[in-house]
């Protein structure tokens, strides 16, 4: 983000002839190489990842807490599609705890695009592998490859500066003025412009950070807390997250937590310019919108 | 929940299933097909040389405690082998019953559950995850396969240890596993004829099964009956070392 790239390109108006100053059109160089491409890779990982998860959720629809967990087992969370007795209708059920929720059509069961009822927590559409065995293989590899890919980026962003120039928040960025105000932006839509528009903001690299940080690497431990080979080497994998059965819970949930991430992070981008957000994903430039004048 | 997650044997068929309308519909070809298969064995491969550089020290699984143990422990393929054989070794206590060493061994055994049950033993209170996600805890009462291989005195051709079952899957196909020696020599791994400080009962593979700790559900063979030392896996069933390997499993089974 420090390599900027001037380039005035004059504004439509001061062509017309408009009495205004003309304003600065400037291209920055956003993202490094290395940025771009760990970034791209991460989007397949994560697809793959995602939908051969859901195919591996949805052999065992039911999530618990503890050592242990099975069939008739109390569960924390369970999808699963049955006929209603008083209708005779498919019926896709969700329980939350104690709470049961119709989820017909969404989870549990869906409907093909011929109309035919079809059992399973999620829909055969977003999921990966024709069988266990399948996505079970496209599961493992993909994760090998979020690590490596993730090892790249980590130790490129702490040897490069990335992480202390792009995303460590500014001093100015932490006082609780400027965090409101951000939100305040973030609420009303409102775009940085000029000098702002040069950084992440706040909110922005708070969640960025928890993401690299916090998000990312638990889904790597717990996935690892479910290998009885790994945890016979790392034993403590089972403490830290409180069993196996509580490691696949959280992996679960952290991967909705990447998928609500990746939705906002989608949405942002449509809002704030499509084609320069992606431009500057792609190619590294990225173009930053003068400052408001009024 | 009770009854209604699909079992492994509904998912075959499922399965089955999927990949005929797959090939209907020819879509997802590049994901669903076997066009990615050298990427995904690769990836395997990676899994494997990884545990291994990491279990060198040959660790132990975590061992519970009696109070640990789960209320339920779900049995999962079969259980109860079909055919007279298996129903008269039942109703005589497994009396008749022998367990077969041979293959690459120096001295074939022969052995009956009793004189098993006079071998060094080892019980164990371990944790079982089963490749749908579910698990369970239960203590198990065996003799260390290692001391059984001692007995045979394993030929050094030998590299891998398949282990031949009663329960008939398809017709003639009978279930089997196979493990390498690195498992075959960890401490953990035993054939149980005891569970939960109880004869190992039916539908958990009576009268001996094999556990390997470091691994998941479908490589602990139940009803073992025959230990066959060989030298390599493609002689053997469909090839690929298991029942569920002929099947698109994977043979190494630690994640």
């Amino acid at each position: 983000m420090a390599l900027s790239e001037q380039s005035a390109v004059s504004e439509l108006g001061a062509a017309a002839g408009v009495q205004a100053a003309p304003a600065q059109r400037e291209i920055i160089y956003r993202h490094t190489v290395v940025v771009r491409v760990t970034h791209w890779i991460n989007v397949l990982c994560l697809t793959l990842l995602l939908m051969s998860g859901l195919k591996l959720f949805n052999v065992h629809p039911a999530l618990y807490w503890g050592n242990y967990g099975y069939r008739g087992a109390p569960t924390f969370l369970a999808i699963d599609g049955m006929i209603d007795p008083e209708t005779g209708q498919p019926v896709g059920l969700t329980r939350i705890g104690d709470h049961i929720f119709d989820t017909t059509g969404i989870l549990g069961v869906t409907y093909d695009s011929d109309g035919r009822p079809r059992r399973g927590a999620f829909p055969v559409g977003v999921t990966l592998g024709a069988d266990l065995a399948l996505a079970r293989d496209w599961h493992f590899l993909m994760a090998w490859a979020l690590v490596i890919n993730g090892a790249v980026y980590l130790l490129f962003g702490l040897f490069s500066g990335h992480f202390r120039r792009d995303l460590a928040p500014a001093g100015e960025q932490l006082r609780p003025r400027h965090i409101l105000s951000d939100i305040w932006n973030h609420v009303r839509l409102r775009r940085p412009r000029g000098e702002a528009a040069k950084r992440y903001n706040v909110l922005q690299k708070f969640t960025y950070l928890a993401v690299i940080f916090v998000l990312l690497p638990g889904m790597v431990l717990t996935g690892l807390t479910m290998s009885p080979a790994v945890t016979a080497v790392f034993p403590f994998l089972f403490d830290l997250f409180g069993g196996r059965q509580s490691a696949r819970t959280i992996h679960f949930l952290s991967a909705n937590l990447l998928v609500i991430f990746v939705l906002v992070h989608v949405i942002e981008v449509a809002l704030s310019g499509v084609v320069n957000l992606m431009r500057s994903m792609i190619t590294g430039r990225y173009v930053i919108k003068p400052e408001r004048t009024s | 929940m009770s009854g209604n997650i699909i079992t492994r044997r509904g998912l075959l068929a499922a399965g089955a299933a999927t990949v005929g309308s797959t090939l209907l519909t020819g879509c997802d070809p590049l994901f669903e097909g076997q066009s990615m298969r050298p990427l995904l064995d690769f990836g395997q491969w990676m899994s494997l040389r990884a545990h291994r550089l990491l279990l060198a020290a040959q660790p132990l699984v975590r061992e519970y405690t009696l109070a640990d143990i789960s209320p339920d422990f779900p049995p999962n393929g079969t259980e109860m082998p079909d055919g007279t054989l298996y129903f008269e070794f039942m109703i005589s206590q497994f009396a008749n019953w022998r367990l077969k060493v041979d293959g690459l061994v120096r001295k074939e055994l022969s052995l009956s559950l009793d004189e098993i049950k006079n071998l060094p033993a080892r019980t164990q209170v371990t944790q079982h995850s089963c490749d749908e996600g579910w698990s369970a805890i239960g203590q198990w009462t065996g003799v260390p396969l290692g001391y059984l291989l001692q007995m045979a005195q394993l030929a050094p051709e030998a590299r891998y240890i398949v282990f031949h079952c009663l329960d008939e899957m398809t017709e003639g196909e009978f279930y089997y596993e196979s493990v390498d020696l690195f498992d075959a020599f960890h401490p953990q791994t035993i054939l149980a004829y005891g569970m939960n400080g109880n004869t190992l009962p039916v539908q958990h593979g009576a009268p001996l099964r094999l556990r390997v700790e470091r691994q998941i559900g479908y490589k602990n063979a139940k009803y073992v009956t025959r230990i066959e030392a060989v030298d390599r896996l493609n002689p053997i069933g469909g090839g690929k070392g298991g029942f569920w390997e002929d099947r698109g499993y994977q043979w190494y089974a630690g994640l």
